[in-house]
């Protein structure tokens, strides 16, 4: 039988995993279809109700790649309930009666490379752990410099002239990241389109909104989930800074998490589980020059509801305007609508009077 | 030739205009139900403005807010379409310029609008719930058998109100219906849901906000005195309402269109014949709902398509 790997979305990083499974393993990679509102439709109909979001997502994920005839299913997990997700819907699926393989690569909350790698080798007996180490470590650079240049985007797509034009270079440059077999032509693309993007025509005022995004990292992270929250930003003319990417979530926090607990000491004396402590540093930051804050995160989310009340505690002292959404599949559009406007006219009235 | 400027608040459970002058004074003036229907509702609106209005007057600019101000909006092709938050901090600052708290429960929503210094500060608008809003209060109305207008004066009359679970409309009104059952006076319920709608709505959306005099309070619900009072008592404050509270998201559009460069209008929408339909693109499975609004057999406007696909063109 021919084998077809799948994973879910996240975000636009279907193009570097794509790329990892790709190389490690020598077998078909497709990834789940676009998430669209059939997507949530499928997730929702075979979740538990209460589950948050992201769960309902990967699990649509899940189903529209076996209808689509992928037989290997790869799910990460870790931090809040992401981590029983992997478990959860291999459950689910078996009952639903699918065939297929499911491949954890996380375990304890941690990767262990010398298991990834077993699990590997056993998809691909060629694998040498030469071959998988390097390929792994091309994937983090791949990682690493596509969230470089989502950060410069994020800065100006609010401003662009041509329209469409940031997300066309970004597709193109997603084609020629993956084609990259070594960690220099890799850099050299990079630094080739870094220069491309900052060349990108762009009418930028000097003191323009800048808003700040926070939150639970899917929601965050996977624009469908949020009703493409930062496109509708940049339609607003907006410098949007977020930072929540997966770079982040794989190395830079476990770099940073002693020093945001040094800063935050005044609020909190212990991590908050997730991401919560990061929103808590992160409001007490963007407080400094930026004109908003929005916070995002499923419905039920249970690290950020312990933070929430720590961020508006801050945020009422450092006097800085924050919105909370939270996404649920019965969330309505023109709620989300009607409040991200008012905070838009919230924030331009409060620079204006400044 | 005089300017005047129209604003619509078209909401859930009524719709209302005002014509404003370019001293922000109100001209003419109209609150009728929505009943479902925001085309014909501000048909008849027009074509009670037609024939009321000064022939010297000229109307240049056009602003919708509220939940239809897209579809009204372009309809009446108009030159601002706001949020009602917004439209209702304008609207309010304009009459109330000391304002600082502006509390707003209408048929569907409600909301609570901080002010600092003449600028909107912070808001909370209820999200998951419509509990202890208008259209809960004219369904139990409709329940007791009595005129939801008439509920706050019966409300007044009670000196012993009977403690009702608000936290979720379907509860409190089995709480209600028990109530009533176990031989409870009807004024004293009524009392005691007119206490729950102010306590419900403080715990629920205007939780940890600071709520500083001057409070404002409006919406289709501030005409209910019950609930105004059990807002005093609660609060322990004075409450403001007005009597053209109903129309502040109205008066908030129509001078926000000020800004906006003239246009030209008539009072003859009533004449043409509007159809809106909804279509379901099929480009991919995402299946965007797109929104058509024609005018005769003309488009003159659609929405809700996520990209080129979906997009309809004449």
């Amino acid at each position: 039988m021919r084998k077809i790997i799948s994973f879910p979305h996240l975000g636009n990083y279907f193009v570097p995993v794509k790329y990892l499974l790709k190389r490690l393993t020598n077998l078909d990679v497709w990834e789940a279809p676009p998430i669209t509102k059939k997507t949530l439709e499928l997730g929702n109909k075979y979740s538990p109700n209460d589950v948050c979001i992201p769960f309902k997502y990967n699990l649509g994920n899940f189903i529209e790649s076996l209808e689509n005839g992928a037989n290997i299913l790869v799910q990460a997990g870790g931090g809040c309930r992401y981590r029983y997700y992997a478990e959860v819907q291999e459950k689910i699926l078996r009952d639903l009666g699918y065939e297929f393989d499911f491949i954890k690569l996380i375990s304890k909350d941690r990767i262990h490379p010398l298991e990834v790698y077993k699990t590997f080798k056993n998809l691909n007996p060629k694998l040498s752990f030469l071959k998988f180490l390097h390929t792994f470590l091309i994937t983090l650079f791949f990682i690493y410099y596509m969230d470089k240049i989502d950060v410069i985007i994020r800065k100006r797509i609010g401003f662009e002239v041509v329209k469409n034009s940031f997300k066309n270079l970004k597709e193109k440059m997603y084609k020629d990241f993956s084609k990259c077999n070594h960690l220099l032509t890799l850099s050299i693309q990079y630094f080739k389109y870094k220069k491309l993007f900052k060349n990108l025509e762009i009418k930028k005022p000097k003191n323009c909104l800048k808003v700040g995004i926070i939150g639970e990292l899917y929601t965050s992270m996977e624009e469908f989930s949020s009703y493409f929250l930062e496109e509708q930003l940049a339609s607003m003319n907006i410098e949007i800074k977020r930072y929540t990417d997966l770079s982040y979530l794989l190395w830079k926090k476990r770099l940073t998490t002693k020093y945001m607990l040094f800063k935050t000491r005044k609020y909190c004396k212990y991590t908050l589980g997730a991401d919560g402590l990061d929103n808590v540093y992160r409001t007490l930051m963007l407080s400094k020059k930026y004109d908003g804050i929005i916070h995002t995160k499923p419905f039920g989310c249970t690290p950020e509801v312990g933070a929430i009340p720590i961020i508006k505690k801050v945020a009422s002292d450092k006097n800085i305007p924050i919105i909370f959404f939270s996404y649920d599949c019965e969330t309505s559009k023109e709620g989300i609508n009607t409040r991200l406007e008012a905070f838009y006219d919230l924030i331009k009235f409060r620079k204006e009077t400044k | 030739m005089k300017k005047g400027y129209l604003g619509v608040d078209i909401g859930s459970i009524s719709t209302k205009a005002v014509v404003i002058d370019e001293n922000s004074k109100i001209l003419l003036s109209k609150y009728i139900w929505t009943e479902g229907n925001p085309i014909e509702a501000v048909k008849k609106i027009m074509v009670d403005f037609k024939k009321n209005c000064p022939k010297d007057l000229k109307i240049v600019g056009v602003g919708t807010t509220g939940s239809a101000r897209r579809l009204i909006g372009s309809i009446l092709n108009a030159s601002i379409i706001k949020n009602e938050i917004t439209a209702h901090a304008i609207g309010t600052l304009a009459s109330y310029p000391d304002a600082r708290t502006i509390l707003e429960i209408g048929g569907q929503d409600s909301k609570i609008i901080l002010i600092d210094k003449k600028i909107v500060v912070d808001y909370a608008m209820n999200t998951l719930c419509a509990a202890g809003t208008g259209s809960f209060l004219s369904s139990q109305a409709k329940r007791l058998g009595i005129q939801v207008e008439d509920f706050g004066k019966i409300a007044l009359t009670s000196n012993n109100p009977t403690p009702i679970a608000a936290r979720c409309t379907v509860f409190a009104e089995s709480d209600l219906v028990h109530k009533a059952q176990m031989g409870y006076e009807k004024k004293d319920i009524i009392a005691g849901l007119c206490k729950s709608v102010a306590l419900n709505y403080l715990n629920n959306v205007a939780k940890g906000k600071k709520i500083i005099e001057p409070i404002i309070f409006q919406g289709g619900v501030s005409k209910n005195i019950g609930v105004v009072k059990a807002f005093e008592k609660i609060l322990d404050t004075k409450i403001i309402t007005d009597p053209n509270g109903h129309l502040m998201g109205a008066i908030g559009v129509a001078i926000l269109s000020k800004k906006e460069s003239d246009i030209e209008f008539h009072f003859d929408i009533a004449d043409y014949e509007y159809h809106t339909s909804s279509k379901f693109c099929s480009g991919c499975p995402n299946n965007c709902e797109v929104i058509l609004v024609k005018k005769e057999d003309e488009i003159i406007d659609s929405w809700g398509n996520r990209c080129e696909r979906g997009s309809i063109k004449n």
